[in-house]
């Protein structure tokens, strides 16, 4: 169904577009004192001034080391085969490779890299990690002159990791699994 | 044939067309730099050669203001890939940016930025016809577009051409016809004869408040820019006459618009604003010493630089007219109110003589 909408005519004055155009000036001139004057804008200079990030941002995913300084990965290789873009490629030490650099461990990978080009972080290795060895992080600039500098191997994301926040594993799974029961569920 | 004549021409067509270069390209820069203080932005403040960064505090200042960056902007022009796409009409699609920028270039040739210093007259031509040789040239303009238009065998370039073909003929009319009142007051053509009137009997402004509207809202009309930008309109002709343009030939089109702001600035100070002259510290008269004559051309300078920030300003103020809206406002407002001034105008002569 047509719906006549009346449109109410200029007046003489709406004509002469003397209106607008001063309450053009106005706005534009308001907005240039409030730039040059106030120093009131918008833009963020990215490399000077960066976001503050929110908890829980999901950046470039890195290794992380125990509180002795010990690779905390096992080389389980469940992350390599969660990873959706496939972008960790984990090298197992074999029969007679490396030893665990901890004590309770029976291996750790001789080598482990993430391809930061194919990675989307979205997480699930740091999710599916059974030994709370890789968290996804802060970064979120990651640049390189090379496809080949963006694939980051073991000794590279384990600087960049740090140490791991959180070392009591089971302890956090049970308290992640009481959280989950407990969450209020709306109906 | 006058050596010295040719001689002193030729040095004041180098300088002039050197400056209003100069003054295109910087004002690329206050387009840019001004629509991000209305757009609450922060503008070019980025770009600077390497050796700045070691000049203390006036680097940091000009790199701020985005000093050199017409220098980037105009070397990524140059050595940007220069293509032509399958299809267009080459003579023509080379032809048309040359038959843009020359008719630009020609109009400042009658503007007098000056007195004079020493013997020379600070105006390269002083054609008796001036003004009629800057309509007669401003016109040309539209044929550089519709070549474009044409040439790129493209359909938004073609709308492009079309659209730029009847608003500026539209608007050549009431823009020629905003100025007969000026003539008739003046009793002259020439420009020079203009500004001394002026200087003796006030600026023109004041006599033909109605002829300096339609005369400015023409010129916006006549240069393609917003809020009578149909012809290159972004958001629907996606750049219309120079869509199928890239580098060099795209800057003439640039360089072009521009140039023709700064012949459209210079016209309305000569014609209304008193040209070189100012009313007090004796700058109304033809300079005597070279200080005066200098000072006579900056401050020719600075009125035509302030037309040209109320250019930029504008666009950033009004959105783009309707094509209907622009048709009616050219022929049955401006046409009309044109007409009304030369009558008044006359009869006002005629009852005061």
């Amino acid at each position: 169904m047509a719906v006549v909408v009346n449109r109410k005519a200029l007046t003489f004055w709406e004509k002469l577009y003397l209106p607008a155009i001063i309450g053009g000036l106005k706005v534009t001139l308001k907005h240039a004192y409030n730039t040059l004057i106030l120093r009131k804008v918008v833009t963020m200079e990215y490399p000077e001034q960066k976001w503050t990030l929110p908890t829980g941002y999901r950046g470039a995913p890195y290794l992380v080391k125990d509180q002795d300084g010990d690779t905390k990965c096992v080389s389980c290789q469940l992350c390599e085969f969660v990873c959706p873009p496939k972008a960790i490629r984990i090298t197992p030490p074999g029969d007679t490779g490396l030893k665990a650099d901890r004590t309770n461990a029976e291996k750790m990978p001789a080598e482990f890299e993430i391809n930061m080009l194919r990675c989307i972080f979205c997480g699930f290795c740091q999710e599916v990690c059974p030994e709370e060895a890789i968290f996804l992080q802060q970064d979120y600039s990651l640049t390189a002159l090379s496809r080949g500098e963006m694939i980051y191997n073991k000794e590279k994301l384990l600087s960049l990791g740090g140490v791991s926040p959180g070392i009591q594993k089971w302890k956090h799974k049970l308290e992640e699994a009481q959280a989950q029961e407990n969450f209020p569920v709306k109906l | 044939m006058n050596w010295n004549f040719i001689i002193f021409s030729l040095v004041k067509i180098a300088i002039a067309i050197g400056v209003v270069q100069g003054i295109v390209m910087y004002s690329v820069l206050a387009e840019r730099k001004i629509s991000a203080w209305i757009q609450d932005r922060v503008g070019p403040n980025r770009t600077a050669p390497p050796f700045v960064k070691f000049i203390p505090v006036l680097g940091p200042f000009l790199t701020r203001l985005g000093f050199f960056q017409p220098l980037a902007d105009g070397l990524k022009f140059l050595v940007k890939e220069d293509f032509t796409p399958a299809g267009v009409k080459q003579i023509y699609f080379w032809l048309a940016p040359a038959v843009t920028v020359i008719p630009a270039m020609l109009t400042i040739a009658v503007i007098p930025f000056g007195s004079q210093m020493g013997a020379q007259k600070m105006v390269i031509a002083d054609l008796n016809v001036g003004i009629l040789y800057t309509f007669g040239i401003v016109s040309m303009g539209v044929y550089g577009i519709v070549l474009a238009g044409y040439a790129a065998n493209s359909k938004y370039p073609f709308f492009g051409g079309i659209r730029s073909s009847a608003q500026m003929i539209s608007y050549e009319i009431s823009m020629g016809m905003s100025v007969i009142p000026v003539l008739l007051i003046v009793g002259n053509l020439n420009l020079s004869q203009i500004i001394n009137w002026q200087s003796g009997h006030g600026w023109l402004f004041l006599y033909a408040p109605l002829s300096f509207i339609i005369f400015m809202v023409a010129s916006f009309a006549e240069t393609n820019r917003t809020p009578f930008d149909l012809p290159e309109a972004e958001t629907e002709l996606v750049g219309g006459y120079h869509t199928e343009y890239s580098s060099m030939k795209f800057a003439l089109f640039f360089l072009a618009e521009y140039s023709n702001m700064v012949s459209s600035s210079a016209m309305m100070v000569t014609l209304f604003f008193g040209g070189w002259t100012l009313p007090f510290w004796g700058l109304d008269q033809p300079a005597h010493s070279l200080a005066m004559g200098i000072a006579q051309i900056f401050v020719f300078l600075a009125k035509m630089l302030f037309f040209m920030v109320v250019f930029i300003w504008v666009r950033w103020m009004f959105p783009r007219f309707r094509y209907d809206q622009l048709m009616d406002l050219g022929w049955r407002r401006f046409l009309p109110l044109a007409l009304v001034n030369i009558l008044i105008t006359a009869v006002w002569l005629w009852l005061r003589s």
